[in-house]
């Protein structure tokens, strides 16, 4: 049976000075209805890097996504791709990766972690 | 009128001469490349007779001096160089990649160089393209490419295709060289090169960059992924990517090509651990460079997967451009996407200006193309933003409305190129437009037609 995913709102920031990183970490997790959801109750941050032409796409170079507890990062692209439509074109020629190491679509996600968009540059 | 005449033919006379020099000169350029690689050859055979007993490594007293350094360095050394002087490398584009990749394998101490590119030398390649200058503009990039390794290093071999790699072609080119590197600016040559290199079992310094960001990895080296492993789809060819061509940082590029050189010498020299399995990613606007540990090789991959049986016969039968939806050679692509009525030429438009007509003019490139250079009193409403602006084309037509009860202003688009104008005229029909046009060719037949004085970029 497929968990109940709430719609959270997202916020992008701009792109944050090094510095500013550690802190992400220590952001608490939301308090989501427990009604609405089967899977667990909480739901976790992780941050989103866009590379080249994702970048160009969505104007910033990273954003904070919150996800429930339990997703994955194919869960974690539906809901970024949802938020950034033209992200669609490039979906398929996508490389994830979490936290700097190639990831399938299915991997769990967990608090703090990086998922990166790499599509190709052919450029040069 | 007259001397202005005669300063017109005097001009277009010397134009004439210098490109009859230039053409003079490339000959005899390539003459004395011949000769110095016959040269080369000989003297090679009789510095072995005369060092025979000297040293085992086969290195000359010259080459010895040249490349202390190296043979200083304990982690690389004689016997780095040793295998560095065997090795052959074949670098396909010799633009920004291509350039400073060139100019490090040449005065390395390589033992042979092949470049292969198709193109020739323009103003607007030299800011980054650092191998080539001004002199070699309207020559061939393998050429001019040739000429600055030979400067820097006489004793290194160098061969020169100047031709685009393609199906035909890459097997018999590729097959002559240990190590390619891929310093091209397309998708379908991307694929090509990596299937060929698949093909033959030849490792590929791959190296790509676009804006201020760049991509390195090592494919297809001792059992590691290849390119089709990791990007088994091409990009779709996207939208107004052609009209509006993504500039790039000249140095960043640059980067790249330095660090594809040296993955290249590490490779040829068996020295440290060249980046299979890792993907660098150059963010150069933050200054960071992050390696992303990529997936390993594919079993499904088509070309080098366990079930895949990709022969050279398939390789030479399979179409890059059908596949990536992308020509392999550089001509932008001339959409049509509209019937002759909706379409007027650059003189055309000049006339209607002359006359006077009432019209407005949308020029719909980004904000910084429009920047750069714009035609007078154009209205910049990008392509992406035109649903948005609706109503400022509305009042634009309105203020030119013209008080008695004369037929309505016309409306008139134009791009950089002539494909997003039609675009924009296809949505501007649809929004109830029904009469706007675009100008054929855009701001460069603009620049072609009527005024040569018009900057291109
Ligand atoms: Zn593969």
């Amino acid at each position: 049976m497929q968990p109940v995913i709430l719609p959270t709102d997202f916020t992008i920031t701009e792109p944050q000075v090094a510095v500013m990183d550690s802190v992400e970490g220590e952001i608490q997790p939301q308090e989501v209805s427990s009604a609405a959801t089967e899977s667990g109750s909480s739901s976790i941050e992780v941050k989103v890097l866009f590379f080249a032409r994702a970048r160009d796409i969505t104007g910033v170079g990273h954003m904070p996504l919150q996800v429930s507890a339990g997703s994955t990062a194919c869960d974690c692209l539906d809901k970024v791709v949802a938020k950034f439509p033209s992200l669609a074109e490039i979906r398929e020629c996508m490389v994830l990766a979490v936290n700097e190491e190639y990831a399938p679509g299915s991997i769990i996600v967990e608090q703090g972690d990086e998922l990166a968009l790499i599509p190709p540059i052919s450029g040069g | 009128m007259a001397s202005s005449d005669g300063a017109v033919d005097d001009a277009s006379r010397i134009r004439r001469e210098i490109e009859a020099l230039k053409n003079e000169r490339s000959d005899i350029d390539r003459q004395i490349s011949d000769l110095e690689t016959q040269l080369r050859g000989l003297q090679s055979k009789t510095e072995v007779v005369h060092n025979d007993g000297l040293a085992a490594h086969g290195l000359s007293p010259d080459l010895i001096y040249r490349h202390s350094r190296h043979l200083m360095l304990p982690s690389f050394g004689v016997q780095g160089q040793s295998k560095l002087s065997k090795s052959s490398v074949l670098v396909v584009g010799a633009g920004g990649l291509g350039s400073p990749a060139l100019l490090y394998l040449a005065a390395c101490g390589l033992g042979k160089i092949g470049i292969v590119d198709h193109d020739v030398v323009e103003l607007n390649n030299l800011h980054r393209q650092v191998i080539h200058s001004e002199e070699y503009i309207g020559s061939p990039k393998v050429e001019s490419a040739a000429a600055a390794c030979l400067k820097i290093n006489s004793t290194v071999l160098i061969t020169k295709h100047q031709e685009a790699l393609r199906t035909t072609n890459a097997l018999d080119i590729v097959s002559k060289y240990d190590i390619v590197i891929d310093a091209t600016d397309n998708a379908p040559s991307r694929y090509l090169i990596n299937d060929c290199c698949v093909v033959l079992g030849k490792p590929l310094v791959s190296g790509a960059a676009i804006g201020m960001e760049g991509q390195l990895t090592v494919y297809n080296y001792k059992g590691g992924p290849c390119y089709r492993c990791l990007f088994p789809l091409p990009p779709p060819t996207t939208a107004c990517q052609r009209c509006s061509d993504s500039g790039v940082l000249g140095v960043v590029p640059g980067i790249i090509g330095c660090l594809q050189a040296l993955e290249a010498i590490k490779i040829a020299s068996s020295v440290g651990e060249p980046l299979s399995g890792r993907m660098l990613l150059l963010d150069s606007l933050s200054t960071k460079i992050r390696i992303v540990k990529i997936r390993g090789r594919s079993s499904q991959c088509e070309v080098c997967g366990e079930n895949s049986f990709f022969t050279p016969q398939h390789f030479k039968g399979f179409d890059y451009e059908k596949f990536t939806q992308t020509p392999l050679s550089v001509a932008p692509v001339k959409l049509s996407l509209l019937t002759p009525d909706f379409r007027i030429t650059a003189k055309e438009y000049k006339q209607r200006i002359v006359q006077g007509e009432a019209h407005v003019l949308v020029d719909v490139r980004p904000e910084h193309h429009f920047k750069i250079v714009s035609l007078p009193n154009a209205l910049n409403i990008p392509l992406t933003m035109i649903e948005q602006r609706v109503g400022d084309i509305s009042s634009a037509l309105k203020e030119k409305q013209p008080n008695s009860s004369g037929s309505s202003p016309h409306l008139y688009v134009v791009c950089r190129r002539g494909n997003d104008s039609q675009r924009a005229v296809q949505l501007l029909h649809k929004l109830g437009f029904v009469a706007a046009r675009d100008i054929i060719g855009g701001i460069e037949s603009w620049a072609r037609e009527v005024d040569p004085k018009f900057p291109t970029y």
